[in-house]
């Protein structure tokens, strides 16, 4: 294969080459200035995708920048890989999300897949053993073969990584709705555990200290994947051949446990996962934030492909590899380690002092840039931003209930919408016991995972209504944090801290732009009114396809502690004749919710639930308070779908029934989503201590032996009066005969 | 009792079987790497589930080609009890210690839930801690957990009574005859999808399995107690 002639330094100016590569006019001309020269081809594919907003957080950075971060909890907040917070006994809990979406779009098994091995990297590179992982997805409704493909795919590809690495997949959440179709939103998240002497940071620091590469070889896969995940998704297919890379679990496994040793030597330095804009962003920003330089020569990097440029093998995103610097001298050390593992630790160049990413190509420097100029001085834009239109127009629209001739009818209809369904179809593709400390397994709230050695557990969850978000970002922020904190708090768990991913369309529109604005807003409002800071986290934007937007979808990953896993609660009613309890006042608020989607074929409309953080955080300290004192059975949010819904959750699977009584108007007290609410039960004997631990409890009915749902009105007479195992079947069936369909 | 727990390239829950041998049973427990080539110091070998080789090729079949498998079908035939867990079973069945082989699920994909499995032979050192008959309530987690074998080797098995433990309430991935476990006709290599170290604490929601590990316990203390 012939060497390709690459364009000269002015053509690239001259043709506006840079464009190709997803740089502004404005961009170039900053990294010319910088650089006191025009960049060659190379360097300016490093400018394009150090600038990229996936690497850059461009125009971005002045909403992160809104988040709290900090806790006497967080040991260290956004920046490495993954944040890390203190569970105390010299432990820590590291965590990270991330977005996969344009791969998935792509290529949804491999997109999905190469999500889960990036977030496992960015976890155990710094030194953390990951425990478990979790996963949030957005689908378009079930209706059409391409939405069905990228939806088994996904999770296929999702299956495939995590089962064979061994990591359980303990939790998860899916939405389907129409604004996701043909652009699925595939967020993985991973969750692990570490001392605190072994937290590793990317640094690449110490004049002469070593720079290595170990783990796969580097090919021609993913160039330019952080540029292209920066862009719409398009409809022109042969662009859609967008290069996608391929995971490989077997070497991902050998290569964490090659580097969790590597973290017990004093021979390492640093330690950085290749991710996006692999060679290129690890060796930039372990130079720029040890405040040093890194010169690498480039043939000495193992390459699977034949002929590779200096392009090429920086731009690649070839997934398990993994950048460190290491004590010179102590090379061979580390070469023994990998080998153990039969993987190779080659050493690819030094750390210098004079701040430049300098790499060699053939005898030749092929490029030489400020470390600081590609991983720090990126242009950051204050987008304009502007309420739109559809915002006020809702804002002004009263909340009305919508008519519901049938109850139960409506009861099992909702049961069957894809978001509400049981998602057993999906969790029982997740091996979600590996390592044997799965306490709380995928179907309640939160999942519980033991912390090996101790009392303690972590609770985890992953949430994101992007309904209310789309009808009030400001309120619907505050609500995906509120929730994920109720899933904790139902689980028996303190929240902890949050990752986020900000999954949203075009920042270059001012209205997508105020949502990403609002939205954070409400996240950080609730974020401080929940004691949860914002530790790590991953913006994904452009996610459009044909000018249309995804639903703003900033999914919130939470981790709680569980200080004796004695408190771990599950959703599930335990035994008949205990009392059920509905936590919470309800009022008629149909605004996003899954009954007004349903009955308007899609659509939504109207003011999104309104939420009082103060009321969230001091029902939430109760209800943990009376779990810890061991006197609730069970506990559950009230979520998508109202209480006839959570009810229904709280008996399936149990061979229990529920006999309860509810105030006010049916539709209202049956399927509204008013916000902060729980349902718990309590045993008999405790219900007097109960009631005084949680002040606004109201005792609404009892467990019962028949496995009959009945929902009363205030006078007694039966609203809904269901068999359990019938409406379980229509629950559980929803979506297996959703993908079994045609059409 | 000293157990090892093999460890092949990438094998992904050698830990669980460490763990439910050590911590919850207290007996010895070792990792050997898969470049060992001497077993002679432990006492029973487990074969871990999950995947080796990233499941490559088919689940098992590269993991066999190690060099301390040559050790592990030693202490077979030297009688000492083998017990291979998912992947273990599979690999167990390409080296030829156990019969048959294994296709993708019937439906085609992973799967991961608690099943019911019934002992069906209680009369073989990982069993007699069971009642025959007894019901258990165990995890799967597989994608090529369909065990295959021709009509006359199931016959075999059957009139030997090696299918030691069968699927009972629905067959989760097409096996032959529902089976879910059986050993060797010596008797003293077992292999077995179900995770018993999955179901050794009640806190993880069952502690079913456990008697696979303290009937292999029970029965090499009485093995020695003669002996000695």
């Amino acid at each position: 294969m012939p060497t390709k002639l690459e364009p000269t330094a002015e053509q690239i100016r001259d043709e506006k080459i840079y464009a190709q590569m997803g740089m502004t006019t404005e961009e170039f001309e900053m990294a010319v200035k910088l650089l006191g020269r025009l960049p060659n081809y190379t360097e300016t594919g490093l400018f394009s995708s150090m600038w990229s907003e996936h690497c850059s957080y461009k125009s971005s950075k002045p909403v992160l920048r809104k988040f709290p971060t900090e806790g006497p909890q967080v040991l260290m907040g956004p920046g490495e890989g993954a944040g890390i917070v203190d569970i105390g006994d010299n432990q820590a809990v590291v965590f990270k999300m991330e977005s996969h979406n344009s791969p998935s779009a792509i290529e949804p098994y491999e997109g999905a897949a190469t999500g889960v091995g990036g977030v496992l990297r960015d976890v155990f590179s710094m030194g953390a053993q990951p425990i478990a992982a979790v996963n949030s997805l957005r689908f378009g409704e079930l209706d059409n073969d391409r939405d069905r493909y990228l939806f088994e795919e996904a999770v296929a590809g999702i299956a495939g990584y995590g089962n064979t690495i061994g990591i359980p997949t303990v939790a998860g959440e899916i939405q389907f709705d129409p604004s996701y179709a043909g652009k699925p939103l595939v967020n993985a998240m991973a969750i692990g555990l570490l001392n605190h002497e072994d937290i590793q940071r990317g640094l690449a620091a110490g004049v002469g200290n070593t720079v290595m590469y170990v783990g796969a070889k580097t090919g021609r896969d993913g160039i330019h994947g952080a540029t292209s995940s920066s862009e719409e998704i398009s409809d022109d297919p042969g662009k859609e051949r967008a290069p996608v890379q391929a995971g490989d679990p077997f070497t991902e496994k050998l290569l964490m446990d090659a580097c969790l040793e590597l973290v017990k030597s004093d021979a390492l330095i640093g330690i950085q996962d290749m991710g996006a804009a692999g060679l290129t962003s690890s060796s930039a920003e372990m130079a720029s934030k040890a405040g040093f330089g890194i010169e690498m020569n480039l043939d000495l990097v193992p390459q699977r492909d034949e002929d590779m440029t200096a392009y090429e093998m920086m731009l690649s995103e070839s997934q398990e590899r993994m950048l460190i610097v290491v004590q010179k001298g102590r090379e061979q050390e580390v070469i023994d380690l990998f080998a153990k593992y039969d993987l190779e630790a080659v050493s690819i160049g030094h750390v210098t002092e004079d701040k430049m990413l300098r790499l060699l190509h053939k005898g030749e420097v092929v490029a030489e840039v400020s470390a600081d100029a590609l991983a720090e001085d990126a242009p950051v834009y204050n987008k304009p931003s502007s309420e739109p239109a559809y915002f006020r127009q809702f804002q002004e629209m009263e909340q009305q209930e919508p008519e519901v001739d049938d109850y139960a009818e409506t009861l099992v209809s909702l049961l069957k919408q894809p978001t509400i369904a049981s998602k057993e179809w999906v969790y029982s593709q997740f091996d979600h016991q590996a390592r044997t400390n799965t306490v709380v397994a995928p179907g309640s709230d939160a999942a519980v995972v033991r912390v090996r050695g101790t009392e303690k557990g972590l609770a985890i969850t992953a949430d994101c209504n992007s309904r209310y978000i789309y009808l009030d970002p400001e309120t619907g922020g505050k609500i995906a944090v509120a929730e994920a904190a109720r899933n904790i708090v139902c689980s028996g768990g303190k929240p902890l801290a949050i990752t986020d991913c900000l999954n949203f369309g075009s920042p270059d529109n001012p209205e997508i732009f105020w949502q990403l604005e609002k939205s954070a807003d409400g996240i950080s409002a609730a974020c401080l009114a929940l004691d949860a800071p914002v530790i790590s986290g991953n913006v994904s934007l452009y996610n459009e396809r044909g000018g249309k937007p995804v639903y703003p979808t900033p999914t919130i990953g939470m981790v709680g502690l569980v200080e004796n896993l004695e408190h771990a609660t599950t959703q599930e009613a335990k035994a008949a004749g205990d009392f059920v309890y509905l936590i919470g006042e309800t009022k008629t608020e149909f605004g996003g919710s899954e009954l007004q989607k349903m009955l308007n074929g899609g659509k939504i409309s109207g003011k999104a639930p309104a939420i009082d953080l103060e009321v969230e955080a001091s029902r939430q300290e109760s209800v943990l308070s009376a779990i810890r004192q061991g006197i609730v059975q069970s506990a559950h949010d009230v979520a998508e779908g109202g209480v006839a819904v959570a009810l229904a959750e709280k008996v399936f699977g149990t061979g229990l029934g529920a006999d309860v009584q509810i105030e006010g108007s049916a539709v209202t007290a049956l399927f509204s989503e008013t916000q902060s609410r729980f349902i718990v039960t309590v045993k008999p004997e405790d219900a007097g201590r109960f009631e005084e631990l949680v002040a606004d409890a109201v005792k609404i009915g009892e467990v019962t032996q028949a496995e009959r749902l009945v929902i009363r009105d205030a006078d007694g007479s039966p609203l809904i009066d269901q068999d359990v195992p019938a409406l379980e079947s229509a629950w559980k069936g929803a979506i297996p005969c959703l993908v079994n369909s045609e059409g | 009792m000293k157990f090892a727990v093999i460890q092949f390239p990438g094998s992904s829950c050698d830990l669980d079987l460490y763990h439910a041998v050590k911590d919850v049973l207290g007996e010895e427990a070792e990792y050997v790497h898969h470049h060992e080539t001497d077993l002679s110091a432990y006492d029973a070998i487990l074969l871990p589930g999950g995947a080796s080789y990233g499941d490559a090729v088919r689940a098992g079949a590269l993991a066999r080609t190690t060099p301390v498998m040559d050790a592990v079908i030693r202490a077979a035939e030297a009688g000492k009890p083998v017990l291979g867990v998912g992947n273990g079973f599979q690999v167990l069945t390409e080296a030829g210690l156990l019969p048959g082989a294994f296709l993708k699920n019937r439906d085609q994909k992973f799967i991961c839930r608690t099943v019911k499995v019934q002992v069906v032979n209680n009369r073989t050192m990982f069993t007699s801690e069971y009642t025959e008959g007894e019901e258990l309530d165990i995890p799967v987690a597989h994608g090529e957990g369909n065990f295959y074998c021709d009509e006359e080797t199931y016959g075999q098995l059957k009139e030997n009574n090696q299918i030691v433990f069968v699927y009972a309430d629905g067959n989760p991935n097409g096996s032959v005859g529902d089976i879910a476990g059986l050993v060797s006709e010596k008797g003293n290599v077992l292999g077995m999808m179900p995770h018993p170290e999955r179901a050794a604490e009640s806190i993880l929601g069952s502690e079913d399995g456990l008697n696979v590990f303290k009937s292999i316990v029970k029965e090499w203390r009485e093995s020695h107690a003669n002996q000695a």
